[in-house]
């Protein structure tokens, strides 16, 4: 009974993962970078939803909107301000000026909430399910977590495969000039990229909130570095490698929490990435580019 | 195309001598300035930090500049080398009576021991590619920092005794020390580190490095890095020599930390995680890939300038990341580029047309 | 300018310079095969090149000549067949090695270390033949100050052969387009190789240059006394200066032998119909 317990644990922390790597990357895959600030975004959705419960008195479902309108047009903002002009530089350049949007998110957030950590109230006020006669106590936010997880993981691979922007999207990832003289505007499709992750990113970071109510600038760092991991050790530019590896990472966290130490928990983590890159060096999902000779 | 044209022998030399020189001018300025009583006290717990900092610079320089490769977790050798450098500066604290040579012991031993985890983390994580390499990278760093931070280390009747549950097992019996407590790091170090010793471990990083550089080894690890077909083409040997930077690469870093640890009197596990990491990055990309000079510069000025915005107080680093952005941004698009090159054309117009002449020669 | 060496046939195999008759051929490649996928990208390739031979590897895009080269340098290990490098098989070798039994290539896409001095690129051209420990170059030992004169002078002197010395501390990847393929040739014969590979040296080249390309092949040639094969769409030059000449098409051979040979097989022509014909 405990193992399913864990189960669904796992299955919930990984569906947060798997989110946030969702967002990490599609932004891979078509603009070609690593969005460091993404953790920090997840972490605005978090107080976003914080404020709109506990100042405003909002209901659940307003607070995840607001969350979501905000993050996204922050996403959209940075991209236009901070990553767009670099298009051409070097992606070590990118990289660390996602670093600086990073710092400057959550030194923005420490100014305005303070370093003092916020009691988050769950979005989710259902009550647990309780299963096999009591023996099993399942919390409302985890079904709803990896419920959300299995709807924005199905609505993503539709709107990728079958919509116009989708197509753009992976036309885009593919070969940004061609695209572009296909009459593909390549600025709309970066942005609309951006625009779904960072919406991601607000679900991820009330989620996330909800089930560890504990809220702080630095909050939504290492969820992000472990949802970065996540995405890269499934295949980063992969959508079905985010997923899954958000979720196998989710899991293996919460495995190595229950069964081998909880001190460690992170160190068996990584340890098991770096196991699975050795034998799979692209990601469990990652396709093998050669270079041509 | 502009034929540029690149440093000759004696040039070469003169530019390593003008860095050497920098690092011996800033520490006779520092003692003046201290002499004079002028130091505040800030800045002078500053020195130190400075100094291991400007090393890890370099040192990560010799990676991700000369070698190419991105590496995330550049602090995990740094923690490495500051607590074995406790550990042995503890140990031999009977043994070892002055503070220079035992100093001095532990550099060296932080160097080794992180330099042979630099094979331990180098043999997988490079044979990866760009990405996959630097989450590798990122891994071993987040690995390192949650073992250490597990780990129970004391000295007693029985030599060393290391655990990782908790301090009982130690068994270290009387007269037993505890040098590092699990989460709560290492505790009582004697500091022995000191700005004199930084300075001189930063011109035997420069001497290492700068040599590395400009002899055979230096250009087979500089051709894999701009061609890696083409250096096995020439019968270069790429894991051999990605191995070499990368290790000493990591041997740096752990002196490093072992002069950072050796400056305070705790240390804890969680200072050297993925945050200094990036912060070392960040020095190193703003100094410019593959430029040692810069490195050092831009370590000082970005370890300095908080310290310096405390004016700001809680704005500074707000400021501090704006700077970053900006600096970024203003480097990497040529139309910003442009912008402040005609904004500043007016001291410029002496220098440009001196280069008049030669630029129309060019095709 | 044409060869004036006189081609003999070798028993059951194919021709090589007469001068060459009493020597191991540097190159015996049998029945050398590669599949990628479904793909047979080259099929029972069988060559013999002479020691000091100017040998042909030509054919219609996409025939597999580059691939041929990628197998010779082990970048692909063969599927199938044997490669002798002056008598010695070296099947199981690596790339790296390959380098240091004597066969040195240069790419059709150049691939210069673009960022380092011309200077330092035939120095790591150099980095088998004049060599000392990376600690001695950090300690700045007296081996390190010898070998680096040594480098220095050597890397001068084979950047002459193209009169190229002036350009030494220019940045490879700023150099004329032309100056870049010379400099990739100085890179690989400072490899000191038996077999010198050239992937479509006179690519881009008028024929002005083109002409001057074929004497310093010959001149290499001539002053090193290695064998040289070279992949060329330029049918002047391949005529011009090439002695034994195979064709490849769809990764098989469909034609080996002298250029008035070639020229006149009706199979080498109708592989090339519809594809144009370089005068």
């Amino acid at each position: 009974m405990t193992f399913l317990s864990y189960l669904i644990s796992g299955l919930s922390l990984g569906s947060v993962y798997a989110i946030i790597a969702l967002g990490y990357t599609m932004v891979y895959g078509i603009a070609k970078m690593l969005n460091f600030a993404h953790g920090d975004v997840i972490m605005v959705g978090g107080y976003m939803s914080f404020i709109a419960t506990a100042h405003l008195g909002w209901p659940p479902l307003a607070s995840v909107l607001l969350a979501m309108v905000v993050c996204t047009a922050l996403g959209i903002v940075i991209e236009r301000f901070a990553y767009k002009p670099l298009r051409a530089a070097p992606s070590l350049a990118v990289l660390i000026t996602a670093i600086g949007v990073s710092y400057f998110l959550q030194n923005a957030a420490l100014l305005i909430w303070s370093s003092n950590p916020k009691s988050f109230t769950s979005i989710v006020r259902l009550p647990s399910l309780k299963l096999f006669d009591g023996e099993l106590t399942v919390s409302s936010v985890a079904i709803v977590t990896i419920i959300s997880c299995i709807i924005i993981i199905i609505a993503l691979t539709f709107v990728i495969g079958k919509t116009k922007i989708g197509k753009a999207m992976r036309a885009v990832s593919e070969d940004k000039e061609a695209a572009q003289l296909m009459g593909i505007s390549v600025n709309q499709t970066i942005s609309v990229t951006f625009a779904i992750g960072s919406a991601l990113a607000a679900i991820a970071g009330v989620l996330l909130c909800s089930a560890y109510p504990i809220l702080m600038p630095t909050t939504g760092s290492m969820p992000g570095i472990k949802a970065f991991t996540a995405a890269v050790f499934g295949g980063i530019g992969s959508i079905p490698g985010a997923f899954w590896g958000g979720l196998l990472l989710g899991m293996i966290e919460i495995f190595g929490k229950a069964y081998i130490s909880t001190e460690l928990s992170d160190a068996i983590v990584f340890s098991i990435l770096i196991i699975v890159l050795l034998v799979k060096p692209t990601g469990l999902m990652g396709k093998k580019i050669s270079e041509k000779v | 195309m502009q034929m540029k044209l690149k440093l000759t022998g004696t040039k070469r030399t003169r530019g390593n001598a003008i860095t050497y020189g920098i690092v011996v001018l800033a520490f006779l300025l520092v003692q003046i300035v201290d002499g004079t009583g002028n130091l505040t006290s800030s800045l002078r717990g500053q020195l130190v930090p400075i100094c291991a900092y400007i090393v890890m610079a370099i040192s990560l320089n010799l990676t991700v500049g000369i070698l190419g490769e991105l590496s995330l977790g550049h602090a995990g050798f740094m923690s490495l080398g500051a607590f074995s450098g406790v550990i042995v500066s503890v140990s031999l604290q009977e043994s070892i009576v002055s503070d220079p040579v035992r100093l001095l012991v532990s550099l060296v031993i932080g160097a080794v021991i992180a330099g042979l985890f630099g094979i331990v983390v180098g043999v997988p994580a490079l044979r990866l590619r760009g990405d996959y390499l630097a989450i590798v990278t990122l891994a071993f760093g987040e690995i390192i920092k949650n073992v250490i931070n597990t780990l129970h280390v004391g000295i007693g009747r029985n030599g060393l005794r290391i655990s990782m549950t908790d301090q009982a097992s130690l068994n270290l019996g009387e007269g037993g020390t505890v040098i590092i407590q699990g989460p709560i790091g290492a505790v009582g170090i004697n500091k022995t580190s000191t700005f004199t010793a930084g300075i001189i471990l930063i011109l035997v990083t420069l001497f290492i490095v700068l040599n590395l550089v400009h002899s055979r080894s230096g250009r087979a690890i500089m051709a894999v890095r701009d061609n890696r077909i083409a250096a096995e083409s020439v019968g270069i040997s790429v894991t051999r020599y990605k191995l070499t930077a990368f290790i000493i690469s990591a041997a740096l870093a752990g002196a490093a930390g072992a002069l950072y640890a050796l400056n305070y009197s705790t240390v804890v596990a969680r200072k050297f995680d993925f945050n200094t990491s990036i912060l070392v990055l960040v020095f190193v990309v703003l100094g410019g890939i593959g430029n040692i000079r810069g490195s050092i510069i831009a370590a000082t000025v970005l370890t300095v300038l908080p310290e310096m915005l405390r004016a700001f107080n809680d704005y500074r680093m707000l400021a501090y990341a704006i700077i970053l952005i900006i600096v970024m941004l203003t480097s990497n698009n040529d139309q910003l580029k442009q912008l402040i090159q005609r904004a500043t054309s007016i001291f410029r117009r002496n220098k440009d047309s001196r280069h008049k002449g030669e630029e129309s020669t060019h095709a | 300018m044409p060869s004036t060496s006189k081609m003999v046939p070798v028993p059951s195999r194919a021709i090589i310079p007469e001068r060459d008759l009493n020597a191991t051929p540097i190159l015996e490649v049998s029945h050398l095969s590669v599949h990628f996928g479904g793909l047979n990208a080259v099929e029972d390739f069988s060559i013999i090149v002479g020691r000091t031979e100017i040998a042909g590897l030509i054919g219609p895009n996409g025939a597999g000549k580059t691939t041929v080269f990628n197998l010779l340098t082990k970048v692909y290990q063969p599927t199938r067949g044997a490669i002798l490098l002056d008598g010695n098989d070296t099947a199981g070798m690596n790339t790296v090695q390959i380098s240091q039994a004597g066969i040195a290539r240069t790419f059709q896409n150049i691939r210069l270390f673009q960022s380092l001095s011309v200077a330092d690129n035939v120095k790591i051209g150099l980095h088998n033949q004049v060599k000392y420990s990376t600690m001695s170059g950090i300690l700045r030992l007296p081996s390190f100050w010898r070998s680096e004169r040594r480098a220095h002078d050597e890397a001068m002197e084979l950047l002459s052969i193209f009169n190229m010395q002036h350009m030494a501390n220019y940045k490879a990847g700023s150099l004329p387009y032309g100056a870049q393929r010379r400099l990739e040739i100085v890179r690989a014969l400072a490899t000191r190789p038996s077999l010198l590979l050239l992937d479509e040296p006179a690519a881009g080249m008028n024929p002005s240059e083109t002409e001057e390309l074929m004497a310093n092949i010959i001149k290499i040639r001539d002053m090193f006394q290695i064998a040289i094969m070279l992949i060329e769409h330029d049918m002047r030059l391949v005529m011009g200066i090439c002695e034994g000449i195979a064709v490849l098409n769809y990764g098989k051979i469909i034609a080996k032998g002298t250029p008035e040979e070639i020229q006149a097989d009706p199979a080498v022509i109708e592989a090339y119909l519809g594809q144009k014909k370089e005068a």
